[in-house]
């Protein structure tokens, strides 16, 4: 246990976001002492924010969209949280717990305080997303913030949390700004990227749509259609297709038929769908009305691909997914222990198997307990350290690491397809290949960016 | 400006500056939501001199507080951390787009100026999402970097720097009294304005326009300067917005945030000089406190209830609590337009009212 | 050449179904003279008219799914499909034009408490106090409808038979590369059905007679002693039904969810004050050339010399037109010029 001073508590000026900044501004110091509620709660003497130190419970910040379009895989991922929390405390059947490998987790909370928490609304918007963030770690004293349906989201609010000097574990997010030129220290991504998908998707593009191929792209225009686009665009050409065009379309068109119309006479055989979410139902459901997928060009047969898929998504999309072609993170029918094991007790409580957001905000959850265990305290420099480098297994996508460069998660990657007979009506995909982890590793120095120190 | 408004303005400030002692009682004590408070209650003071003063209903006003963002976020990145010039040339800046968008709207009045604000604020909005993305980094929003140039303090720190004011640091509680100090000095100059003879002839143009035309006198350059006044309140706030959390996002300027400072006027009472601050506080108070309640905070607070009542309640409660509170908000609002046109100041008007007449009549009763 | 025909194609669709959404603004404007930002709120609720329907079609028996293995999991069958086989698919498949008919009646009743519960207090007040009650009443109906559905997109294909798409090009000797789909050329020529019917009642009948008398002139024909008022909850009445129906047409277009109406509102607001508050024809007009506008903006060669014009072009519009013609593209003069 790191040291925790509580005498310095009274004495301490006041309760806010940025250590340095706080160091500096004594100014109002007389106000700040007399603002009742936090220092008695929070020890703010010790050395990092929010430390729990004698208390007999933990706090975590869960901060996903609640409102908006992304509210129901907001609530996916608050469902793989709550059921994340009960198997930390040792209820439930304990999930991941008992397939995670190395483990050094008891199932008594987290170094033996019980695990608590507080929920956020993002909005899917990164002022809102920050404010709630800094709800959380100012007033309910958060110990870590995760969560996030957004790439723009998740990048505000890990710069945030660095800030902050509080750990944030991100949830779905597919940037790869996310651990690239944006990542921080104090952030972490279990998710894979844009860039992994097009690694991940190449190979079986050239064996199903052969190698004389013209694709035609309609990307969502902000960073993280560009930098989709941009993977999925170096991978088809190293394949030997041509791109004809690539067209920004507005977020949130809602109709996108002025759009797809140049695709019918573009000379194109291939229309890849850089979408997530509502633009990407509404931008798939019209090409398959526009009769995309049943025409003939070039004598081959025309295809829709979309380089990110969530099961989510695939629901809302209902029958147009049939046939398309994608990537994701996780999927519910992955045979190896851990899913089964995660799946199982998903089900029993919910009654319908987890998305791909909420198995990667399982993970994080307990990524981050164990990290703390194995560092014997929640002294973020130390929590960080024993992450940095952490090869695990037993959590879907076979044996995993934390790579330390970026803090990003290599692990395998699913290429999928909409399923065209489905078993069940949550056999929404149907997995193509298992892309060995391997293959979708790259330098870290790719993307630039810089981690930041460990001490803010 | 007499004695009643320096008293007003004196016990304003008070109450502002003293808020972090009294406001944890209701669990709003703390840095961001009282900083939320000061910011969007500037917001809609500066809203109000336009919509309340003059009847001109503004539905594109976020289009400033997003250029206030974005231009105090590029002083930081390119001059210094200092917050006071990001200030300035947000609040500058702000108030040559509202000169420029105010000359063009102001040609037309009523639902006509209002569609047109609102095309303003969407083109405004559309872009910065995507084709001036080199500026406004579009979706991610606008941050600071460890390379942005700074010319005026060479000397950075490792990692991020940190907006200060004069080497003292602005976020938490300093970030709270600076964006407290600031909204306390606009609300004396939207008190000075109100009384002044400027105030007087925006409230004629609403109460009548045409008369006042009639009289030979030209209103535009008048409602012109309140438009220009008033955005820049919007692009103050927007600039205070990134000094206590450096970030600019385009969604602050979506048609839909004009919206909410509209809500914010009406809701506290529009035209009144604290009615639109009241109403900003209820509102940041909504969306920050009243939407963390869930089924368990409600399940305790029903717990006296018996099991199966309690069930009941529950469910039917958080459909207006939690995630449901934009409900209860739109509720509230609508039977604010229907049955308080006057918003919140007007109820307390007419309680104060009822109070006197029950004293009066009381005081009559005890000489007969 | 075909890819300016394609365009043309598409501006027009997309023209028909501006001016329908518009279409009930402007009736209400026009008559009532009210400024209706729930506006949106009725056609998100004429598409949930549709999920209702669809809903209550394909209800459902629980049924153990022995295909999931993990845990206990129910698989959904519908009852109609369990009681009449595959004519109880095809009605399910029907949803949405089965939608329709529904729709009416409800918008038609949705449309009177409306005007009688709300609207009407509101005839004597300012346009400001109306657009603000009507946006509070716009966000409660669609928490209402988000507390009931969520929050994600519901998809309410068309049927089968219309799923796919036209050879258009065929049809006018043009390549074969050009096709549409079936559902917008059906919602265009719906849209111009409605509208041509619209038309037709408000100047064939007697009641649209007192209707347009009473757009004109409304204290002289309640002075004649007729009970204009009554008329007027009518007009909100049809207007609301004009809106719903086009909603219930659009969700194969646009999986609906609560939000849709807002993001049609600022649309419609544009098409009308481009057209002329108030007048029909203008709406119309104003449909079709911001469509085609919208679509031809949206060409990669035009965006090439005019970057990010797609996204402005309709308001850049609706600022032009205000300015150089405040009565707008067909409105009459005198009413809301200023």
């Amino acid at each position: 246990m790191i040291n925790v001073n509580q005498t310095g508590s009274k004495t301490l000026v006041d309760m806010k976001v940025n250590r340095r900044s706080f160091m500096k501004g004594t100014a109002v110091a007389a106000a700040g002492v007399a603002a009742p509620s936090f220092f008695t709660r929070n020890a703010w003497g010790a050395d990092f924010v929010n430390n729990p130190g004698n208390n007999k419970s933990i706090t975590l910040g869960f901060n996903v969209p609640q409102t908006g379009a992304y509210a129901d895989e907001g609530a996916d991922e608050l469902r793989a949280y709550k059921l994340a929390v009960k198997h930390l405390n040792g209820e439930g059947d304990g999930g991941m717990l008992n397939t995670m490998k190395p483990l050094s987790l008891k199932g008594n909370g987290v170094l033996g305080k019980k695990v608590e928490f507080v929920t956020g609304d993002t909005q899917t918007k990164s002022d809102a997303a920050r404010s709630s963030a800094k709800r959380m770690i100012e007033k309910d004293g958060a110990l870590m913030i995760t969560g996030g349906s957004s790439s723009g989201v998740a990048i505000a609010v890990q710069s945030l949390c660095q800030e902050a000097g509080v750990i944030f574990m991100a949830g779905l997010t597919h940037s790869n700004d996310t651990t690239g030129k944006d990542k921080r220290r104090y952030g972490f991504r279990h998710f894979f990227n844009a860039y992994m998908s097009g690694v991940a998707l190449g190979p079986v593009l050239k064996e199903e749509l052969g190698i004389d191929r013209r694709a035609y792209h309609l990307t969502a225009d902000y960073t993280w259609g560009w930098t989709q686009e941009e993977s999925i665009k170096n991978t088809t050409e190293g394949l030997g297709w041509e791109t004809v065009a690539t067209v920004k379309t507005p977020v949130g068109a809602g109709d996108f038929s002025q759009y797809i119309t140049p695709v019918l006479n573009s000379g194109a055989d291939v229309l890849i769908l850089n979408h997530y979410g509502k633009d990407m139902i509404n931008s798939l459901t019209q090409s398959i009305q526009f009769g995309l997928k049943d025409k003939q060009v070039n004598g081959k047969q025309f295809e829709i691909i979309v380089p990110l898929f969530s099961r989510l998504m695939a629901q809302g999309a209902g029958d147009n997914i049939k046939g398309i072609l994608g990537t994701t993170g996780w999927n519910w029918a992955l045979q190896d222990a851990g899913s089964q094991a995660f799946v199982k007790s998903f089900g029993q409580e919910y009654g319908f198997p987890p998305s791909q957001a909420a198995h990667t905000c399982y993970c994080q959850t307990l990524l981050y307990a164990n990290a703390c265990e194995v560092a014997g305290t929640f002294y973020p420099p130390e929590m960080i350290k024993a992450l940095e480098g952490f090869e695990f297994d037993g959590m879907g996508n076979g044996p995993t690491l934390y790579r330390a460069e970026d803090h990003q998660c290599f692990k395998n990657v699913l290429v999928v397809r909409g399923n065209q007979n489905p078993s069940s009506q949550f056999d929404l995909l149907e997995i193509v290949k298992e892309v060995p982890r391997e293959v979708v590793t790259y330098d870290a120095k790719i993307f630039g960016g810089e981690l930041g120190p460990y001490k803010v | 400006m007499n004695m009643k408004d320096n008293i007003l303005v004196l016990i304003f400030g008070a109450v502002i500056l003293t808020m972090p002692l009294w406001a944890g009682i209701v669990g709003a004590g703390y840095p961001d939501l009282l900083q939320k408070f000061a910011i969007f209650g500037l917001f809609a003071i500066g809203f109000n001199i336009l919509f309340g003063f003059t009847g001109y209903l503004s539905f594109g006003h976020a289009a400033f507080l997003g250029i206030g963002s974005y231009t105090a976020m590029w002083s930081f990145k390119l001059l210094t951390m200092n917050a006071i010039p990001a200030v300035l040339f947000a609040t500058a800046v702000s108030g040559l787009f509202a000169l420029a968008i105010g000359f063009v709207a102001l040609r037309r009045s009523g639902i006509y100026f209002s569609i047109l604000t609102l095309a303003f604020a969407q083109m405004c909005y559309n872009m910065a999402y995507s084709v001036l993305t080199p500026i406004t980094n579009g979706e991610t929003g606008l941050t600071l970097t460890a390379t942005d140039p700074r010319i005026l303090d060479a000397a950075t720190t490792e990692g991020l720097p940190s907006t200060e004011l004069f080497g003292m640091g602005l976020s938490g509680y300093n970030g709270f009294y600076f964006c407290a100090i600031i909204l306390i000095i606009g609300f004396y100059i939207s008190v000075r304005l109100y009384r002044s003879s400027f105030g007087l002839m925006l409230l004629a143009v609403k109460s009548n326009q045409n008369r006042m035309k009639y009289t030979g006198l030209n209103t535009k350059p008048y409602l012109l300067s309140a438009f220009v006044i008033s955005g820049m309140y919007a692009g103050l706030a927007g600039a205070l917005m990134v000094v206590i959390d450096p970030l600019a996002g385009a969604e602050r300027m979506q048609w839909t945030a004009s919206g909410e400072v509209v809500l914010m006027t009406i809701l506290g009472g529009v035209g009144t000089l604290l009615g639109p601050f009241i109403g900003a506080i209820v509102i940041k108070y909504f969306e920050n406190i009243f939407s963390a309640f869930n089924d368990a905070v409600l399940n305790q607070v029903f717990g006296f209830l018996p099991d199966f009542i309690q069930g009941i309640w529950v469910s039917f409660a958080s459909l207006f609590v939690g995630k449901g509170w934009h409900l209860t908000l739109g509720v509230l609002f609508m039977l604010i337009v229907i049955f308080l046109p006057g918003g919140a100041m007007e109820g307390f008007r007419r309680i104060a009212a009822k109070f006197k007449k029950e004293k009066e009549a009381h005081s009559a009763g005890g000489a007969e | 050449m075909e890819a300016v025909f394609l365009q043309l194609l598409n501006g027009l669709d997309k023209g028909g179904a501006y001016a329908l959404i518009a279409l009930g603004l402007t009736l209400i404007f026009g008559t009532l003279g009210v400024v209706n930002f729930a506006h949106g709120a009725l056609f998100m609720l004429g598409s949930f008219c549709a999920v209702s329907l669809q809903k209550v079609l394909s209800m459902s028996m629980k049924v153990r799914d022995e295909s999931v293995t993990f845990f206990e999991a129910y698989k959904e069958v519908p009852y109609l499909e369990i009681w009449f086989g595959d004519a109880g698919k095809a009605l399910i498949d029907w949803t949405v034009p089965l939608a329709l008919l529904i729709t009416i009646p409800i918008m038609l009743g949705v449309g009177y408490v409306m005007e009688r519960g709300l609207i009407q207090r509101f005839y004597k007040r300012t346009h400001a106090e109306q657009i603000l009650v009507t946006f509070g009443l716009a966000i409660v109906l669609q928490e209402l409808v988000k507390a009931y559905f969520g929050a994600n997109p519901i998809p309410t294909p068309a049927p089968e038979i219309v799923s796919g798409s036209a050879h258009v090009g065929a049809w006018f000797g043009l390549s074969d590369a050009i096709v549409y789909p079936w559902w917008r050329l059906i919602y265009f020529l719906f849209a111009f059905a409605v509208v041509g019917a619209v038309f037709a009642f408000l100047q064939l009948t007697t009641f649209g007679m007192v209707v347009r008398a009473g757009m004109a002139d409304r204290e002289t024909v309640g002075l004649i002693g007729i009970d204009i008022d009554k008329k007027f909850t009518t007009v909100f009445g049809l207007a609301a039904v004009v809106t719903g129906l086009a909603g219930v047409m659009y969700t194969p277009v646009l999986p609906p969810d609560y939000h849709i109406g807002m993001e049609f509102l600022v649309l419609s607001f544009v098409v009308v004050v481009v057209g002329g508050m108030g007048s029909l024809p203008g709406a119309v007009a104003a449909g079709f050339l911001l469509g085609i506008l919208q679509s031809f903006a949206s060409m990669t060669e035009i965006k090439s010399i005019l970057p990010g014009i797609d996204q402005i072009i309709i308001y850049l519009v609706a600022v032009i037109i205000l300015l150089v013609r405040p009565r707008g593209l067909l409105g009459r003069e005198g009413v809301m010029e200023d």
